[in-house]
């Protein structure tokens, strides 16, 4: 054995020790288990035993009508579910923020406060409450629209299938509508009153200032406002669930890939709960998510243009 | 320190404090169930008079929480220190815990004659052979409705199909009341109360649910599809905006006095009873013609069975054949109206609309839920479905053909009935 003639570099124990608590809590409550799904989804139970059985539950997803048909229609739901989201939540937060960081405007710590007090509300209040504003017997709705003589546009939203999905969409825009705001407001307290002045003086002022100015500084922050949208829709369950329940109805229609999954890994009823296609279908929710995220930070995020100040 | 020690010696003492009663009073018998709510009914009522009988048996009821009740008894069993009674959920989930061994085989169990097959079938092996529960209650399906509403528009409680719709059609002319209290929002309420409730007088009660186990019928039968075309006619007679129309909207809209018939199940009693003002009555699902056969859905719905690994299983027994028993029947009854005992024996009780209910076993025949017993254990579930379904036709998104043609299209895709 030759000796060691280099001199050894001191190994960094601090480092590791420093890292260690993050990295063991992170380890265990999120990759340990995320192994577990995934270990799940390539296995079956066959006779009380647990069974290798490699991609077959994906097979099963994917090519089996009973379970395929439910897919697809879940994400498209889904799909539509963050589709409303982007259309709706954001640009209305971009403009509640903008509307707010307008030195003009009065009492704006109170309606910030009041914008954002349903995002810390509780799902099921906010399903308990939306279902009773909509309810066609003891609910608001109907009698605000009786008010302005527009009774006729009433219909029980969240009980007819071409409306349910887009009403809920709605009501978790109205739920989240905060979260964009309150980024997007801080951006733009962010950009410095020089950047501002500049453009004064170069008579760039009111709406024009906004679209050439302001936004562009934003553009970042609405970036990292779509992912969270993303990855908040394709997980989302709760809305669902306590506003139309674990069948997602009426006939299906506001079933995700959460409610999806719920019931095929808890079962529902008298439905037997199959972890291991739940697992599947989770693996899937990963894979979708995982997908989008990597398209915006490869594709989006890089072509961002930053400016330092 | 010495919180810990006090801690330390608390639980030792309710450990031994246990043991140590066991020990006086030869046997202790502890109760696993899901009927939280019926707790004051076994301390205050069931217990004392079965104890008073059988001295030296002392029995403890010990509940989890609903939700919790399945996966906290499966790992109950699987350690060992699970309750020597098992309260038993109806069909697969019990079914599956015999297979395990952890239920004991009960068909010689002293008392298990006083129950009809039907009564049994929810706590059998697919064969019939074997019987692992004592049954305790079923639910019955009919209509409730408001008796008041009823005289003040010379309404007779109507027998016949015709009758029925006669009934709601009048109800509708006049406008006071909504004809019909029920909604599709909440999916089942559609299937239990409105397919489930009408559909034995069509399907012939059990002779129809056998021959669809064993395949000689299916779901797009006539009898089987009838039902839903009755359904279908349902919708005009529903409130306004049904279709977001919750259960407890349905319940209050009864209640409050604002609908005259509700297509129930009997466990509203208990709640009808406290909330409504007016009076109540009661109808079974109308048959087609006077005179006809009527059939009920007498629904099983809760046991009791022997945990397999009790070391007091004679004690158990002894326990069990009194659960069989007319005595415990009466009491069980009484305390609960709306859960109907499964005796033979005819049970005395005080409710009047319990009473009503009860009374249709004399003269119809009764059967379960045709989803129930063996038919919903593959994918699509097949009760979940029917929830659905049931929903879309009142709803009219499915024609009755289109959603029966869908129930047994995804029932043959795993069911292969035994020749």
């Amino acid at each position: 054995m030759a000796a060691q003639t280099r001199p050894k570099r001191p190994f960094h124990w601090h480092i590791a020790v420093f890292l260690a608590p993050a990295v063991l809590v992170y380890t265990a409550i999120m990759i340990l288990p995320l192994a577990g799904t995934l270990q799940l989804s390539l296995f079956r139970n066959v006779d009380q035993s647990q069974v290798f059985v490699g991609l077959d539950n994906f097979r099963t997803l994917f090519g089996d009508p009973n379970w395929s048909v439910n897919f697809w229609n879940a994400l498209r739901n889904n799909v539509w579910f963050f589709i409303i989201h982007m259309l709706v939540q954001n640009p209305v937060g971009v403009l509640l923020a903008a509307l707010l960081s307008s030195p003009k405007l009065r009492f704006s710590a109170f309606y910030r406060t009041a914008i954002f007090v349903p995002t810390i509300l509780s799902f099921v209040i906010v399903g308990f409450a939306w279902k009773l504003i909509l309810s066609p017997l003891w609910g608001v709705a109907p009698h605000l629209l009786d008010f302005v003589g527009l009774k006729s546009l009433f219909t029980p939203w969240l009980g007819k299938e071409q409306y349910a999905l887009t009403a809920l969409s709605l009501i978790s825009v109205w739920q989240f509508i905060g979260i964009p705001m309150m980024l997007i407001y801080a951006a733009l307290l962010s950009i410095p009153e020089e950047v501002i002045e500049a453009a004064e003086c170069d008579g760039v002022t009111g709406l024009s200032q906004f679209w050439k100015i302001k936004l562009p500084l934003i553009l970042p922050s609405i970036g990292i406002i779509s992912i969270l949208t993303f990855v908040g829709n394709f997980n989302a369950f709760d809305l669902i669930y306590t506003a139309q329940g674990a069948l997602a109805g009426p006939n299906y229609s506001t079933d995700i890939l959460g409610t999806f999954l719920y019931r095929a890994f808890f079962g529902f009823q008298l439905q037997v709960g199959d972890p291991n296609m739940g697992a599947t279908i989770a693996t899937i929710m990963f894979l979708i998510i995982l997908g989008g995220v990597c398209v915006y930070l490869f594709l989006i995020q890089t072509r961002l243009r930053r400016y330092q100040f | 320190m010495t919180t810990k020690l006090l801690t330390a010696l608390l639980l030792g003492t309710s450990i031994l404090g246990s043991a140590g009663l066991a020990h006086a009073a030869d046997v202790t018998l502890n109760i696993e169930s899901w009927r939280g709510d019926d707790l004051a009914i076994w301390k205050d009522k069931l217990i004392p008079a079965f104890e008073a009988k059988n001295p030296g048996i002392k029995v403890v009821f010990a509940p989890s929480a609903p939700t919790e009740y399945d996966a906290a008894l499966g790992a109950k069993l699987a350690a060992g220190s699970a309750g020597d009674l098992i309260t038993c959920r109806p069909f697969d989930k019990s079914l599956e815990l015999f297979k395990k061994g952890n239920l004991a085989d009960l068909s010689a169990l002293p008392g298990m004659e006083n129950f009809s097959p039907v009564a049994k079938s929810a706590w059998q092996t697919d064969d019939g052979k074997s019987s692992f529960c004592v049954p305790m209650a079923s639910v019955i399906h009919g209509f409730i409705y408001n008796k008041d509403a009823f005289d003040k528009l010379g309404i007779k409680v109507p027998e016949t199909r015709d009758e029925f719709f006669a009934a709601l059609d009048k109800i509708k002319a006049d406008g006071t009341y909504i004809p019909m209290a029920m909604g599709t929002k909440d999916l089942w309420e559609a299937a239990t109360m409105g397919y489930q409730n009408i559909g034995p007088n069509y399907w012939k009660g059990e002779d129809g649910r056998a021959a669809l186990i064993k395949g000689e019928q299916k779901l797009t039968d006539k009898d089987w599809v009838a039902p839903y075309e009755e359904l279908a006619k349902w919708k005009p007679y529903l409130g306004d905006g049904f279709e977001a129309q919750t259960y407890p909207d349905s319940q209050n809209l009864f209640t409050l006095g604002r609908a005259a018939i509700y297509p129930a199940g009997s466990w509203e009693i208990g709640l009808f009873n406290t909330q409504a003002q007016f009076k109540m009555g009661a109808f079974p699902p109308p048959v087609e013609k006077a005179g006809d056969t009527c059939y009920i859905s007498d629904h099983t719905d809760i046991g009791m069975g022997l945990n397999a690994a009790s070391k007091n299983a004679d004690a158990a027994k002894t326990f069990l054949s009194w659960v069989a028993s007319a005595d415990f029947a009466t009491i069980y009854a009484n305390a609960l109206p709306g859960f109907f005992s499964l005796n033979s024996a005819p049970v005395k009780m005080e409710d009047p609309l319990a009473q009503e209910f009860v009374s249709w076993r004399g003269k119809c025949k009764s059967t379960i839920r045709s989803t129930y017993q063996i038919l919903s254990r593959g994918t699509p579930n097949l009760e979940n479905e029917t929830w659905v379904e049931s929903a879309n036709v009142i709803n009219g998104t499915d024609t009755p053909e289109a959603a029966a043609k869908k129930l047994q299209t995804g029932l043959d895709s795993w069911y292969k009935p035994a020749k």
